[in-house]
């Protein structure tokens, strides 16, 4: 049994030399067992290292889908602890049945789809969720902004890029809490994660966003499970607008019956003279 | 009048603006911000940034430069006769909200309407000099949807798409009876060439591109993300064929994106001349089911009024598995032989499960596991497929097949 251990959570060209190797070498999918940095030490002993011996002799030829890179880039930075297994074991057979990524009902191409959404839905939702806070200002009038995020996986490389392409001539910083993306003006780099409690506890634009989040709701059209399906709970408690929810949920029911008992008002003296005036004119 | 601050300013015209569900950030040309000034970017497609309890996400910045209006539109709660407290933005104000919004990462660009104030054209002016700031003088590259006055000068309309990324004008009601009903200075004409002079604007600009000598010319972008309009729902006594009619017929005559279908919702302050009525929520998301079914699945629009009675979507089931219900001869569809159309019609069958059958199927004979792991449920499904290892026999005709589908009748509460 080959251990290979990952020095990254998302190393995917670690993976891909490694699966290479492993392929050439005929090692199957039930000899290999694959480890993220992360992973605690098993029974089984110490990882070899595979960057071995041996020269590949055989003249065998090694293709692979493009899209299954594609894919396999994404899956990679899934939670699944058993993610570089089950993409090694599709590698595998991939070299048996080239057309195997076509068939959306087998077992594993099915669990290979399922992360990519999922990964692709987390990346998303990292670009809507990510909420930032005003640091400072430079002299020259370059401002600073941070943010705290809790990404689901590890998708911090994948989606940090369009902040860069959006905020390009600000400074900012992402923490979450196993990596940190910093921009400043000219690369995009990554360092370890932090807490909370390294960006600002509050921003002066809050009042207004928290202001406008009420006011934009109509208690008429209460829809609490369309609501916490996109934006599940587990997001709220870094949201600034998240604890206003509660109350116009508990409130709304009573607006929407007063709109619809209230008395009629009289109608405001500006419209009658608005017609009389169009009157005169004509 | 005292001085309003900017925080009681936007609570009242954020207000006033919650009643314009056609504020998607849906898709634009691709922009970015890297290697020039200033900030922004467009990805293709929206991003909703938050969620309020009824459902809708916050894409953008939704509100009103004024809800002032000279117009007395019996549904609007900024009409003249309401005793709405008024507010009014200047751009300044406006544009830096926008920017202070954007660079939090809040909402990804600006819907922007207003009470018509002095005059359309005055209006639409103001409405065009926001715009313009936010693009030329700040550099801001996200999205822009500017509503349309449909009275304003057509020159200023054009040049709204200059600096917009969608225009919109609200079609208001489905028939030219109701508009004449309930928004007396607005007519289905003045409504209509606005879009067409939109569409124009789009159509030259497409031409300009084509016929360009030098590849590298730059041709002005003109609303980049198209129009689209609005229709509300339930107002007046359109019933769900005129509403469906209506649609087609805009979205062919004026290549629209987008038809939004409003449920009438009660406004506080409201007129004596509308139902008191809770908003007939169903029934628009019936609507929207029926636009899809235009839209991406290939039904004709009297194929789609074929699976109405009385002129009405069945509220219990959707308008899809209606028309299959009435349309038994179609029935059942062979998984691994049929054509793309046929696969669209099947009720549970959208069209991504579509694609990946007939991805699938070169691959393999499908059996009914197989379908299962494809779509989100088989059970409205099986009456109507077949596969290597399922036919569904009687089910196909059965009597009382509707049973199965609608929700079981509720005991009513002494209590609600």
């Amino acid at each position: 049994m080959k251990i290979i251990q990952l020095s990254s959570e998302t190393d995917f060209e670690g993976w891909r030399q490694v699966a290479k190797l492993l392929w050439y070498h005929h090692i199957s999918p039930q000899n290999v067992m694959w480890r993220g940095p992360s992973t605690a030490q098993g029974l089984f002993d110490q990882a070899e290292d595979i960057r071995w011996r041996g020269k590949i002799t055989s003249r065998a030829s090694l293709t692979v889908p493009r899209q299954f890179i594609a894919l396999a880039k994404r899956a990679i930075c899934h939670q699944d602890e058993n993610r570089f297994d089950k993409l090694y074991q599709l590698f595998w057979r991939l070299q048996k049945s080239p057309r195997l990524l076509e068939n959306a009902s087998d077992r594993d191409v099915s669990w290979l789809l399922a992360c990519d959404k999922a990964i692709r839905r987390d990346v998303h939702k990292m670009h809507a969720f990510v909420r930032f806070r005003k640091v400072g200002e430079d002299q020259a009038g370059r401002e600073q902004f941070a943010a705290w995020f809790e990404p689901t996986h590890y998708i911090v490389g994948l989606a940090t890029p369009f902040f860069r392409r959006r905020f390009p001539n600000m400074d900012w910083v992402i923490v979450t809490p196993y990596q940190t993306a910093i921009w400043n003006g000219e690369d995009l780099t990554f360092g370890p994660g932090g807490q909370k409690s390294d960006i600002p506890k509050n921003d002066a634009i809050e009042d207004q966003w928290r202001t406008y989040f009420s006011s934009i709701f109509n208690p008429a059209r209460l829809k609490v499970k369309a609501m916490t399906s996109e934006m599940p709970k587990k997001y709220w408690h870094n949201l600034p607008e998240a604890d206003l929810i509660p109350s116009l949920i508990a409130t709304a029911q009573d607006r929407e019956l007063k709109m619809q008992t209230d008395a009629v008002t009289t109608p405001h003296p500006l419209a009658a003279h608005l017609k009389a005036k169009q009157k005169a004119v004509s | 009048m005292s001085m309003l601050t900017v925080i009681e300013k936007l609570s009242i015209l954020a207000d006033a603006a919650k009643y314009d569900a056609s504020c998607a950030s849906s898709g634009t040309a691709k922009r970015h911000s890297v290697g020039k000034s200033g900030l922004g970017s467009t990805e293709g497609m929206g991003i909703c940034h938050a969620y309020t309890p009824d459902g809708r996400c916050i894409s953008l910045l939704k509100v009103l430069l004024t809800n002032f209006c000279i117009f007395d539109c019996r549904y609007c709660i900024n009409r003249s006769s309401s005793n709405v407290k008024r507010a009014r933005f200047t751009p300044a104000e406006l544009v830096k909200l926008t920017l202070d919004f954007y660079k939090r990462n809040y909402i990804e660009g600006l819907f922007l309407s207003s009470g018509i104030i002095q005059s359309p054209d005055y209006t639409m002016e103001q409405l065009v000099e926001v715009a313009r700031s936010l693009r030329q003088d700040h550099g801001f590259r996200g999205y822009i949807h500017l509503k349309t006055i449909a009275e304003a000068d057509p020159a200023l309309i054009q040049k709204a798409g200059l600096y917009a990324d969608r225009l919109s004008v609200n079609i208001e009601l489905p028939t030219e009876k109701g508009l004449k009903a309930y928004a007396p200075e607005k007519t289905g004409q003045t409504i209509r060439k606005a879009m067409g002079d939109v569409k124009q604007g789009i159509v030259a600009q497409k031409e300009a591109r084509r016929g360009r000598l030098l590849k590298k010319a730059a041709v002005p972008k003109f609303v980049p993300g198209g129009q689209s309009t609005q229709m509300i729902v339930g107002a007046d006594q359109a019933n769900d064929i005129d509403i469906i009619t209506t649609s087609t017929k805009l979205y062919k005559g004026y290549q629209l994106r987008r038809v939004y279908y409003s449920a009438y919702s009660p406004i506080p302050d409201a007129s004596s001349d509308l139902p008191p009525i809770r908003p007939p929520l169903l029934r628009e998301h019936r609507l929207y089911q029926a636009d899809w079914m235009f839209r991406f699945y290939g039904f004709s629009p009297m194929e789609i009024g074929a699976s109405t009675s009385k002129g009405m979507l069945d509220l219990d089931i959707d308008p899809k598995l209606s028309w299959a219900l009435k349309h038994r001869e179609w029935f059942p569809v062979d998984v691994n032989k049929a054509d793309q159309t046929q696969l669209l019609r099947v009720p549970g069958l959208g069209p991504l499960s579509v694609k990946r059958i007939l991805s699938a199927r070169r691959v393999t004979t499908l059996r009914l596991q197989d379908i299962g792991k494809m779509t989100l449920s088989l059970k409205k499904i099986l009456p109507f497929i077949e596969t290597l290892d399922w036919s569904p026999g009687g089910l196909t005709d059965m009597e009382n097949l509707r049973a199965r589908f609608t929700p079981a009748p509720q005991q009513m509460s002494l209590f609600a």
